[in-house]
């Protein structure tokens, strides 16, 4: 539309981020020095189990971890050029939902049960555009015609209860546009819905994107998902990105264990295998990391080198690795 | 439908043993009820004629989304819930006209994993007594033997012996499903339904779950009755697949021709909605309209003919019966030469 990709400067960049929380059992690093960037119009997926701090990054960008846990959240979250992190929470209240939006695994989650469709999604539309009364309701029908509601005007009456999950997901998504946002996150989104359902929604978020040009961070654990939906990948794995890179290199050439072992284990279509790959052990406490790389005691190629923390490493264009084996020798 | 026969037209199966369970013309139907009176305001078709047949040492996968009759079709099978009509034979046996004796011994035999691992096992009880409790029930087993039945199950599903002591928040979510399967197992059972047995469980985890079951298997010669919604575990870990919509099976066959080559337009679109893993994976995509009905008021004629994209006009009226296709039984009027062929 504009300028080319690589001269565009990002919507979101991350540095360094670090969110650590202060539990019972200890100080948690949720996230440990987290770094990336995505542009207008691009999708970067986060990959990784539960625990290894892909929503918490998502919920640190927009400062909503929880408040009890008193931590450490530090780094740099530069939108559009802008410090998000030294903002106060009024600031921040004006940029969630207007620049920054959300989309979470459940859709109830983000509905309120006893209001009516359209009051919930006609508030960010008056908050955002100062609309009312019939302008207001046909902004709102239009939004929901827009994330293919059939029959929005009805619609609107309806509370959430009356709408299968799909339909729920499709408001959230409505609600998401409503700014339109700078910014999407999109944690899990499709994780609660059916499979035809699902390949729906998914087109619909590629088609808002293609629309709004925002950009947009995918959370998800299925690389299928990651395969179809996103430019750039970043594996995490105990808090920390593990390998980054474009899509083609990290399905193609995976260089870190991790993401090579997470791609051999996933069971794939019309390959019969008599047995998986399966990756041995459990995911590491997060409040009791070992000092080195987390991976290692799980790691088939450990050498005595990662009872050290393996820095970051190029190993192609826009592509890196934590890990001592992309170390030049 | 008409009565169908069913188990000898799959032709991939072995036809010799006849089946070790063979469901016929399943139905299930609940009725709805409204106000006060509690008037019946409908019926929900959840099992609509389904039928299907498992092998000695086989895995059926079962797939659909939600609300297609896979987890009521579990249900029935395990006897956990009567079926409106149709027939359930075990090893020959009719399942339904069962006492309570021949009951019991079929519960025995067909036992089950489900999705929950933090769900299904009692939270104040050691990991040696929830594996001892079938045992202990029904077997007249002394403390020794118990114990060392115990230990060989551990180790079967390769856990520690020290977990005999340990409670089950101890655990880890995939050590945990470790620990449902021994219990399954404690009976050796000839059969086990698993009902989502890894979606719980984190990526890296379900692999290690997925072999254990296979390895089992190979070892213990048991059938897996395997529902879920991951198609492309379901197509790794089966031998058949029977493919459900709306409380009917539409498509049913060898699970590499029913998972590569579908023929049900439901199939191909189900299938390709499955997400490749590889990039150079991508096919054409059958991005479907609309949602799942309601199965209180099925669409008449084939129950998938308003998302179709292959419609015709005589699919909203006649319903398609499973045939024979490609070495497979597929319910479609695509299929077969037309609405009025019979077979």
């Amino acid at each position: 539309m504009r300028s080319p990709a690589s001269a565009r400067p990002p919507v979101i960049e991350v540095r360094d981020l670090r969110t650590h929380l202060v539990t019972r059992w200890g100080t948690v690093k949720a996230v440990d020095g987290v770094s990336f960037a995505v542009r207008e119009g691009e999708t970067l997926g986060l990959v990784g189990e539960s625990g290894s701090g892909k929503s918490m990054t998502c919920l640190s960008i927009v400062r909503l971890t929880p408040r009890s846990a008193s931590g450490v959240l530090e780094g740099t979250v530069l939108l559009d050029g802008d410090e998000l992190l030294t903002k106060s929470e009024k600031e921040m209240q004006r940029i969630r939902g207007r620049k920054v939006a959300m989309i979470l695994q459940d859709p109830m989650s983000s509905l309120n049960p006893v209001f009516s469709i359209g009051m919930q999604l006609r508030e960010p539309v008056a908050a955002y555009h100062g609309l009312r009364g019939a302008t207001l309701r046909r902004r709102a029908a239009e939004l929901l015609a827009s994330v293919r509601i059939p029959s929005p005007e009805a619609r609107l009456r309806a509370f959430p209860h009356q709408l299968s999950g799909g339909m729920r997901q499709r408001v959230v998504g409505a609600m998401a546009i409503a700014a339109p946002p700078r910014l999407l996150i999109a944690d899990e989104p499709t994780t609660s819905l059916d499979l035809t359902i699902q390949a729906q929604y998914l087109g619909l978020l590629k088609e808002l994107q293609e629309r709004h040009r925002f950009a947009m961070i995918f959370v998800t654990h299925n690389l299928g998902i990651v395969a179809k939906m996103c430019e750039q990948v970043a594996v995490m794995y105990a808090g920390r990105i593990v390998e980054m890179g474009p899509v083609r290199e990290i399905f193609t050439s995976p260089r870190h264990p991790y993401t090579q072992a997470l791609l051999e284990s996933v069971p794939r279509l019309g390959a019969k295998l008599d047995r998986l790959m399966a990756i041995e052990g459990q995911p590491p406490d997060l409040a009791r990391l070992p000092a080195g790389c987390a991976f290692a005691a799980r790691c088939p190629k450990v050498m005595d080198r990662c009872v050290e923390a393996p820095p970051e490493m190029a190993v192609a264009p826009g592509h890196s690795s934590r890990c001592w084996l992309q170390a030049p020798a | 439908m008409a009565a169908p026969e069913l188990p000898a037209t799959i032709p991939s199966a072995p036809t010799d043993n006849g089946g070790l369970l063979e469901v016929s013309d399943l139905t299930k139907h609940f009725p709805v009820r409204r106000g006060l009176l509690g008037w019946s305001a409908g019926l929900v078709r959840a099992v609509d004629g389904v039928s299907f047949r498992i092998d000695a040492g086989m895995t059926l996968g079962l797939v659909g989304e939600s609300g297609c009759g896979k987890t009521t079709t579990s249900k029935l099978i395990l006897a956990l819930a009567r079926p409106t009509s149709g027939r359930i034979r075990f090893q020959g046996e009719d399942v339904l006209a069962l006492g309570r004796p021949g009951l019991r011994r079929y519960r025995r035999a067909v036992q089950a994993v489900f999705q929950d691992p933090y769900a299904s096992l009692d939270p104040r009880m050691r990991v040696g007594a929830i594996i001892a409790e079938p045992l202990v029930i029904n077997e007249q087993l002394d403390g020794t033997a118990r114990r060392r039945r115990v230990l060989d199950l551990l180790d079967m599903v390769g856990l520690p012996e020290r977990s005999v002591g340990l409670f089950p928040h101890e655990f880890s979510g995939g050590q945990r499903q470790r620990i449902a399967i021994a219990r399954a197992l404690a009976l050796s059972p000839k059969m086990i339904v698993l009902d989502e047995p890894v979606s719980a469980l984190d990526v890296s985890i379900r692999a290690q779950i997925l072999n254990l079951l296979s390895d089992l298997q190979r070892r213990l010669a048991v059938s897996y009755l395997f529902i879920a919604h991951d198609l492309a575990a379901v197509a790794h870990m089966s031998h058949h697949i029977a493919v459900m919509y709306l409380g009917k099976v539409v498509e049913w066959g060898e699970a590499e021709a029913v998972a590569v080559a579908p023929k049900h337009p439901y199939t191909q679109a189900l299938f390709s909605a499955a997400l490749p893993v590889h990039l150079d994976e991508r096919r054409d995509e059958i991005v479907l309209s609309g949602e799942v009905p309601t199965p209180l008021d099925p669409p008449g004629g084939c129950r998938f003919h308003p998302r179709c994209p292959f419609a015709m006009p005589h699919c909203a009226s006649e319903e398609p019966a499973l045939r024979q296709e490609s070495g497979r039984l597929v319910a479609c009027h695509l299929y077969g030469g037309g609405p009025a062929a019979t077979r």
